[in-house]
């Protein structure tokens, strides 16, 4: 019965998406259109012939197709991304790489949502919804609730993001800071979100431990936030259904209030409670022994959620906004030290007693820079979110070194760190191919951090001085364009640090990729109780 | 503009009471005595269960 329903809704949305390829108002629309019309229609065929074929279900595995299936996405989206950001960090060096022939596609403006979108939404999402799966069901004891609706997850997920990035190349773009994708990218994303959603929680319910670990906790508000968020960013009316464009809600004001309540949270929620979740799991895991301190952990989640939501406004000194509303987000932003710094603290003890690891385990290693970034950004960011700093601040490379020592070295690492932990374990193999070539990648993507971070410090800086420095007249000395050609070392320098850190990713690419296909299957281990 | 100040004026008194309490009460929850036990147990689970799911059967606790 499930199976003719399915039918029925594909073929009416291959029928629909080919009429609106026929009505479509704009290019990037008509593509789209014509894309959801394939991938429906074979969808369908998929579907007719594997109909009223009987599926068994077991119930004593965990589902761990889906999350072999994240593994190879994040792997995928994180080099296109992280390519796509080391060619526009040497568009912005050298600025023929604008190619004339692609213009209106390949430059800079086109490129860089493509970037961020990439890192973030692509590679960093993906590796959220992979390992979310895994840690619920380890943690929870049970199987995915609710069969093959993960899978639905994640296929829908990856379908947003191949409209989003192709829409922003063809100019298909409501021009909100990470929140680029038009109205109807914005209901798909919905639509796939509430059945995530509706996946971790029923196997949260489902669960046959007492406790909810508290890795499922930051996992849980960064899926409920991230829906709200979105919800509200993208309230928009198309100008017609058959066209990309549309018209926000909210105007002046108060849409960059809505627009930054989003910004800063997909940071707060998105890039810090998803990812605290994987380190509150994996970074135990890798060092074999339990958190630091448990109750910490919950009073980090607790402070967390309840002050990173008011700390927005922090993007908006200094323009329209209010000036207690600039306030509030900054001092909310002050009070985030404490959490952060504890949950960090968190994590580093983790290992203590175990610090011997260090010198052994790269993958540990990398955990651990990651924890370190962790700390060192969140001590950066209250500390640019003061009104005196930001007034230097604002606008310059700081801010772009800033969310990439976040990025980089927090997001970044950690997840590398849970792709090698959980590459032999999806794929049952005794270990990884070579953790020589896992201490490469650790050391090439530190010294491409460092040359990136401190690069942009240097030139946001210099920058932030230049435009405000003035002559006994009162006259400013320096043309926007001085500027620019002050920065050019540094550019270079950042685009250099980007390329050592995507080597790094190349070189975890061929790792995982060898551990996956030229690695011998684990024995199978006698059957072992665990004496607890 | 009445809209306005009637929200103002309540998200400035009961939903801030509101919001404070939650947050000192789930401080205290995490932090009141005897809990340690219980959550040693949670911060250990994640050794357990690694390669398939409990059996059906509810988790009895050892005494």
């Amino acid at each position: 019965m499930w199976d003719y329903v399915k039918l029925i809704v594909l073929g009416t949305i291959a029928l629909c998406g080919a009429v609106a390829a026929n009505y479509a108002r704009d290019f990037g629309y008509e593509v789209h259109a014509i894309l959801i019309t394939v991938v429906a229609a074979g969808m369908f065929v998929w579907q007719l012939r594997r109909i009223d074929e009987p599926k068994p279900v077991p119930t004593d595995e965990y589902l761990d197709g889906v999350i072999r299936a994240g593994v190879i996405a994040t792997m995928f989206w994180g080099v296109v991304g992280m390519l796509a950001g080391v060619f526009i960090a040497s568009q912005l060096a050298f600025p023929s790489l604008n190619f004339i022939w692609a213009h209106g596609y390949l430059n800079f403006g086109r490129l860089r949502p493509v970037h961020t979108s990439g890192v973030i939404f692509a590679f960093g999402g993906n590796a959220l919804l992979a390992t979310s799966f895994y840690v619920v069901q380890r943690t929870s004891a049970a199987r995915l609730w609710g069969g093959n609706l993960a899978w639905f997850v994640f296929w829908g997920y990856n379908l947003f993001i191949v409209l989003a990035a192709s829409g922003y190349v063809m100019g298909v773009t409501q021009a909100k800071e990470y929140a680029e994708p038009e109205w109807y990218m914005d209901l798909w994303l919905t639509i796939v979100w509430l059945a995530y959603l509706a996946v971790f929680l029923g196997t949260i319910i489902k669960r046959k431990e007492p406790h909810i670990y508290v890795a499922n906790w930051f996992y849980l508000s960064f899926i409920v936030t991230i829906a709200m968020l979105h919800v509200f960013n993208n309230l928009s009316i198309p100008v017609s259904i058959f066209g990309s464009k549309s018209v926000q809600v909210f105007s002046g004001v108060q849409d960059m209030m809505v627009q930054w309540w989003y910004g800063h949270n997909a940071v707060g929620f998105f890039l810090t409670a998803g990812f605290l979740g994987m380190m509150y799991y994996f970074v135990p895991k890798q060092a074999e022994r339990p958190v630091y301190s448990y109750k910490l952990s919950i009073i980090h989640f607790w402070a967390l959620i309840f002050l990173y939501i008011w700390a927005g406004p922090h993007h908006l000194h200094y323009t329209a906004l209010p000036d207690w509303a600039s306030t509030l987000g900054m001092v909310f932003s002050i009070m985030l030290w404490m959490p952060s710094w504890g949950g960090m603290i968190n994590g580093l003890m983790t290992l203590s007693g175990a610090w011997d690891k260090l010198r052994t385990d790269p993958i540990m290693r990398m955990m651990v820079v990651s924890v370190g970034f962790y700390g060192m950004s969140t001590f950066e960011g209250p500390m640019m979110s003061i009104k005196a700093v930001n007034s230097l601040s604002h606008y310059t490379d700081w801010t772009i070194g800033h969310v990439h020592s976040g990025a980089l070295g927090w997001n970044g690492m950690i997840t590398f760190g849970a792709l090698y932990f959980l590459t032999p374990r999806l794929w049952n193999r005794d270990r990884l191919y070579s953790l020589k070539l896992v201490s490469w990648h650790f050391w090439l993507a530190t010294i491409g951090i460092v040359l990136y971070a401190s690069s942009m410090w240097v030139s946001g800086i210099m920058e932030g001085l230049m435009w405000r420095e003035v002559d006994a007249q009162g006259y400013l000395v320096n043309s926007f364009a001085d500027t620019v050609a002050a920065r050019f070392p540094m550019l270079v320098t950042r685009a250099t640090g980007g390329s050592l850190y995507l080597t790094g990713v190349l070189i975890m690419a061929f790792n995982l990729w060898k551990t996956a296909t030229a690695m011998p299957e684990k024995a199978p281990a006698a059957t072992a109780v665990p004496a607890e | 503009m009445e809209t306005f100040n009637q929200m103002q004026e309540f998200a400035e008194s009961w939903a801030l009471v509101f919001l404070t309490v939650v947050f000192v009460a789930a401080v205290v929850w995490a932090l009141w005595p005897g809990k340690s036990r219980d959550q040693d147990d949670a911060a250990r689970l994640i050794f357990r269960n690694e390669d398939r799911p409990a059996s059906d059967k509810p988790v009895h606790k050892e005494a």
